[in-house]
C-alpha cells in the first residue's frame, strides 16, 4: 500500500494532490476565520460590535460573503482588456498560494523541501506586482491605473530591505531551507535561543517592511479612500474581486508565517521541556496576525512621501549596516558565536 | 539530481491546482449570477463623471527611477545570496571583497542620497 | 515526468518568445515575455541550476520586466505608425534573417560534437554541496576581480539612471522631517492674549 505511494506516478500524483489539498483547504477555512477576526479586533479598538448576525457572534460570516460573492455579476468595464482583467485576479491568487508549497508546519510537514526555499519565496513575492499593475492596466480607468502603478512602487521599495533582512537570518545559518533555519534556533534555553535575539532590530523593519509589502495600513496608500477610491480594485466585482482578497490576505498570513519561522523559531516551543509541534506554528502566526489587525486599527495612514522616505532612507540603509554587522559579528565570532548556528546545514 | 527535481514537483502540481482554483471560481460566478451589462454600468468610474479621455496616460519619470534604482539593488542582494549560504567556508579574501563591494555600492546610494534621488516630491 | 515537464516549459519559452514578437498591444508583449522568462527558469531547474532559476525569476520578472511595463505604459507610442514603418525596413530584415539563418546552418553542418563532451559536462555538477553554496565559495575569491567590475557596473548604472532621469521640481513644497522633529515646541506658538472686541 505504501508502496503504491512512493513508486507508482499515479499514486505519487494522488499523493501530492492529496498533500496539496491538506494545505490549501485548512488555509482557506482559517483565512475565513482570521477575515473575521481581523474585522472583530477593528470593531473591538473603536468600541463597534463587528459582524454578529450571521451564526454564533457572527462566526459564520465570512462564508456567507463568500456565497454573496459568486452570486454577484462580474462587471466587466467597457474598453478593458478583457483577458488581462480575468488574469490578474487570478495571478494575485495563484502567487500567493503557491507561496506555501515550501512553508514547514513542523518538523517535515513540508509539501517540497527545496534547497532555495527562501530564494522561492523571494522570488515569488517579487512576482505579486504583476496581479496589481496588470489589474489596475487592463481596467482602462484612472483611479485603478494610478492605484496600481504607487502599488508597484511601493512593494517594491520595500522588497528591498526585506531581502536584506533575510540575508542577516542566512549569514546566521548557512542554509536557504526554512527547516534549517527553525532548527539551528532549536537550543537549551527556549525562546531565548531564537532569532529575534540576536537579530533584535531587524524584527521590527521585517514585520514594517511585511505592512508596506502586503499594502496593509498604515502603508494601504494603493487603495486610499479618500483619493484614490479602492486603487486597483475599483474597477472589480464579484470573484474577481474576491480573488484579489483572498490573495492579499493569503499573502498577510504568509508574512505572519514568515515572522514566525525567521524569528521566532517556527513550530519550537518557547519553554525548554514542553513538546514542539504544528500548535506552536498556528499560536505564532496567529499572535503576528493579531499585530497586523492592531496595527489597521491603530496607525494613522502614512503619505506617500513619506512611505518612500521611510524605505529608502531610514530601512534600506539600517537593514545593509546590519547586513555588515551581522557579517563581522559571524566572521570573528563575537559573543561566542552568537550570531553563528552553523551546527545544522552549512 | 532525481530527488531534488522530485521536490520541485509537487510546486508544479500546485501551480496548475491554484490556477484551477481560481479559473473556477471566475468562471462560477459567471454562470451563477444574472450578468445583465449596460453603458452607464459598464463605463469606467469616475465618480460620476462621464471618462474625459483614455486613462492610460503619461505619468511621472520618477517611477521609472525608483524601479532602476529597485533593479540594482535587487542585483546586489543577488550577490549576497550565495555569499551568505557559503558564508562559514568563504575564505578571508571573499569576505573582504565582498565588503569592498558593498562599499562601493555604498557610495552609489551617498550619491543618490546626496543629489536628492531618493525623495519623492 | 521530467520529459513532460521540460516539453511544457519549452513550448512555454517558444511560445512566450513567439508572441512577445507577434503582439500587437506592447502590454501584451511584456506578458509573454514574462511568460518566456519563467519558462526558462522551469528549464534551468531541470537542469539542476535551482539558484540561477530563482534568480532570473527575481532579476529579470521581478526587477526588470517591472521596468519594462512602466517604460511601456508610459511611452506614449503610435502603433499604427510605427508598423507601417516597419513595413518599408521589411526587406532589409529580411534579407539580414536570411544570411543569419545561413550562418546557422552552415555552421552546424560543419559541426563535430567531442567525444568526451558528455562526460565533461557532468563534472561540472558538484554533488556534495548545493550549487549556491558551490557558487558563493569561487564566485568570491577566484573570480575577485571579476565580481568587483560588476560592483563597479551597478555603480555606473545607479549613476546613470541618476543623471539621466532625475529632474528636480521647483513648484512644490517639500518636507523636512529633521527640521520638523528638531523644532523646539517653546518657539514655534506664541501665546497672546486676546481683549475682547479688539485684535491684535
Amino acid at each position: 500500500m505504501a508502496d503504491f505511494f512512493t513508486s507508482n506516478p499515479l499514486g505519487i500524483a494522488l499523493l501530492i494532490l492529496g498533500q496539496i489539498l491538506l494545505i490549501v483547504i485548512p488555509l482557506l477555512v482559517a483565512l475565513a476565520f482570521l477575515l473575521y477576526a481581523d474585522r472583530k479586533v477593528w470593531a473591538a479598538v473603536q468600541l463597534r460590535r463587528g459582524p454578529n448576525v450571521v451564526g454564533v457572534f457572527g462566526l459564520m460570516q465570512s462564508f456567507a460573503d463568500f456565497l454573496k460573492y459568486i452570486t454577484k455579476e462580474v462587471v466587466i468595464p467597457a474598453g478593458s482588456d478583457r483577458f488581462v482583467f480575468l488574469m490578474a485576479p487570478v495571478i494575485a491568487f495563484v502567487l500567493s498560494m503557491i507561496a506555501w508549497a515550501v512553508i514547514p508546519f513542523n518538523d517535515g510537514w513540508i509539501l517540497s523541501d527545496v534547497n532555495v526555499a527562501v530564494l522561492y519565496i523571494f522570488a515569488v513575492s517579487s512576482l505579486e506586482v504583476y496581479g496589481i499593475i496588470m489589474g489596475g492596466w487592463a481596467s482602462n480607468s484612472k483611479y485603478p491605473f494610478l492605484g496600481s502603478l504607487r502599488s508597484a512602487a511601493q512593494m517594491i521599495s520595500y522588497e528591498v530591505s526585506i531581502g536584506l533582512i533575510i540575508i542577516g537570518v542566512i549569514i546566521s545559518t548557512g542554509s536557504m531551507n526554512f527547516g534549517d533555519i527553525v532548527k539551528a534556533q532549536d537550543g537549551a534555553y527556549g525562546l531565548l535561543n531564537w532569532y529575534w535575539l540576536p537579530h533584535f532590530p531587524m524584527v521590527f523593519l521585517f514585520f514594517i517592511s511585511a505592512l508596506a509589502e502586503t499594502n496593509r495600513p498604515p502603508f494601504d496608500l494603493p487603495e486610499a479612500e479618500s483619493e484614490l477610491v479602492a486603487g486597483y480594485q475599483v474597477e472589480y466585482s464579484s470573484t474577481p474581486f474576491l480573488l484579489f482578497m483572498i490573495g492579499e490576505y493569503v499573502a498577510i498570513v504568509l508574512m505572519c508565517a514568515l515572522v514566525s519561522l525567521l524569528f521566532f523559531g517556527g513550530w519550537l516551543s518557547p519553554i525548554p521541556g514542553l513538546p514542539d509541534g504544528f500548535l506552536w506554528m498556528a499560536l505564532k502566526i496567529i499572535a503576528v496576525f493579531f499585530l497586523f489587525a492592531m496595527v489597521k486599527a491603530v496607525v494613522p495612514r502614512y503619505r506617500y512621501d513619506q512611505l518612500m522616505r521611510l524605505g529608502w532612507k531610514v530601512f534600506l540603509p539600517f537593514s545593509l549596516v546590519w547586513v555588515v554587522f551581522v557579517s563581522f559579528a559571524a566572521k570573528f565570532e563575537i559573543l561566542g558565536g552568537f550570531w553563528t548556528r552553523w551546527m545544522i546545514g552549512g | 539530481m532525481e530527488e531534488m527535481l522530485r521536490e520541485y514537483l509537487p510546486i508544479l502540481v500546485f501551480l496548475a491546482v491554484a490556477i484551477a482554483l481560481g479559473v473556477i471560481l471566475i468562471v462560477a460566478a459567471v454562470v451563477i449570477a444574472v450578468r445583465n451589462p449596460d453603458p452607464e454600468k459598464v463605463s469606467a468610474y469616475e465618480c460620476g463623471f462621464n471618462a474625459f479621455d483614455d486613462a492610460r496616460m503619461k505619468f511621472d519619470v520618477r517611477f521609472y527611477l525608483v524601479s532602476i534604482l529597485f533593479i540594482i539593488f535587487d542585483l546586489e542582494i543577488a550577490f549576497l545570496f550565495p555569499w551568505a549560504v557559503a558564508f562559514k567556508d568563504v575564505s578571508m579574501v571573499g569576505f573582504w571583497s565582498m565588503m569592498v563591494f558593498l562599499a562601493v555600492l555604498t557610495i552609489g546610494f551617498a550619491y543618490e542620497w546626496k543629489k536628492g534621488a531618493l525623495e519623492w516630491e | 515526468m521530467s520529459v513532460f515537464a521540460f516539453y511544457l516549459f519549452a513550448i512555454g519559452a517558444i511560445a512566450g518568445g513567439f508572441f512577445t514578437v507577434v503582439s500587437r498591444q506592447p502590454v501584451h508583449s511584456v506578458l509573454w515575455l514574462i511568460l518566456a522568462f519563467i519558462s526558462s527558469a522551469g528549464l534551468f531547474v531541470l537542469l539542476g541550476a535551482e539558484f540561477v532559476a530563482m534568480l532570473l525569476v527575481i532579476v529579470y520578472v521581478g526587477a526588470v520586466m517591472v521596468l519594462f511595463l512602466f517604460v511601456v505604459m508610459m511611452l506614449d507610442v503610435d502603433f499604427a505608425e510605427l508598423k507601417a514603418e516597419m513595413a518599408k525596413y521589411m526587406p532589409l530584415a529580411i534579407l539580414i534573417g536570411l544570411v543569419i539563418l545561413m550562418q546557422f546552418v552552415m555552421a552546424y553542418g560543419a559541426w563535430q560534437s567531442n567525444a568526451a563532451a558528455e562526460t565533461l559536462r557532468t563534472q561540472v555538477i558538484p554533488t556534495d554541496r548545493h550549487n549556491t553554496e558551490a557558487l558563493g565559495l569561487i564566485l568570491y575569491d577566484q573570480y575577485f576581480l571579476l565580481f568587483q567590475l560588476a560592483g563597479l557596473i551597478l555603480l555606473v548604472a545607479m549613476i546613470g539612471a541618476i543623471v539621466l532621469t532625475l529632474r528636480h521640481r521647483t513648484d512644490i513644497k517639500r518636507q523636512s522631517p529633521v527640521a520638523q522633529m528638531m523644532r523646539d515646541p517653546a518657539k514655534a506658538m506664541e501665546l497672546r492674549d486676546v481683549k475682547p472686541g479688539q485684535g491684535l
